[in-house]
């Protein structure tokens, strides 16, 4: 197999693409101040990002997800999801950052201010 | 080609990407970002892409997608799986046509049209725009297992003994 210029180019621009999405993304990072709990894009609660916190959010068809907050770092400590994919998500921090179990339809999303939020819904929406 | 051994092709074919899917789900290889993963099935897309043609690749992309998700997945895996499958798949069928990119090209634009499906339905489902982050992830996971699947690919198409009208 021989590579022939376009197809250079082409890989070239896929990469070149996540480098500029990337540091969009890196550049307009900030640190949060709410944690937001979303079920099937339903918000059940809401949290200051500086206040510890332990809460137990209950998905679709009452499946648990265990949220904690603790200086700052926001984490999924425990699931009775099969995959455990959000707990191995880890720890986030900043504004935009978010961690997701896709079997119970949980999204956790760190919010920035106000103003941040509102334009996020209208696009969401 | 009889209708017969057609039907035998395809059918061995959608079997092929059946167990390598199954395959892939056994490899718990990156706990990191949920979505991940090397898309072994896209050889056999590939490879019948072209071997046979656009229509026979999709038609055992879909075949495959449905009795996955029905054996093994969930209705909403079952989502996923068709937004990935069926994007990649026209991504690939689009630049195959053009005939200006060779098969590693094609594989990976089709992994990044792929990933980039699959998150375009989770923004859908789950009604947000957060998951930004995973798509930078999931965009460069799929150049990389793109390229994997276009070079092993690559190999396959030159090797495959050429018949006519199919690859059995």
């Amino acid at each position: 197999m021989k590579l022939k210029k376009q197809d250079t180019f082409f890989i070239c621009g896929l990469l070149a693409g996540s480098l500029l999405f990337g540091s969009a993304l890196a550049l307009g990072r900030t640190d949060g101040e709410t944690v937001v709990v979303r079920v099937s894009g339903e918000m059940v609660a809401e949290f200051s990002q500086n206040r510890d916190t332990v809460y137990r959010i209950e998905g679709v068809n009452g499946e648990i997800n265990v949220l904690t907050i603790q200086d700052g770092e926001v984490w999924l400590e425990d699931a009775n999801c099969p995959d455990q994919l959000c707990v191995h998500q880890g720890h986030i921090r900043h504004a935009g950052e978010s961690i997701i179990c896709l079997p119970h339809e949980v999204v956790i999303a760190i919010e920035g201010n106000t103003e941040v939020r509102s334009t996020l819904d209208i696009v969401a929406s | 080609m009889t209708k017969t051994k057609h039907l035998v092709e395809y059918g061995m074919l959608a079997a092929v990407a059946m167990v390598l899917s199954y395959l892939e789900t056994l490899i718990p290889a990156f706990f990191a970002v949920p979505g991940m993963k090397l898309g072994l099935t896209n050889l056999v897309v590939l490879t019948a892409l072209y071997r046979m043609g656009a229509r026979p690749a999709i038609a055992i992309n879909f075949v495959r997608i449905i009795l996955t998700s029905m054996l093994f997945g969930t209705a909403v895996s079952l989502w996923y799986s068709l937004a990935g499958g069926l994007l990649s798949g026209a991504v690939m069928i689009a630049l195959k046509q053009t005939g200006k990119f060779q098969p590693l090209t094609v594989s990976i634009a089709g992994g990044v049209a792929h990933n980039v499906g699959q998150i375009a339905v989770a923004m859908l489902l789950m009604q947000t725009t957060a998951i930004a982050w995973y798509l930078l992830a999931l965009w460069v996971s799929g150049i990389a297992a793109g390229a994997v699947i276009g070079l092993l690919g690559s190999w396959l198409i030159d090797r495959l003994p050429k018949t006519e009208g199919g690859m059995a």
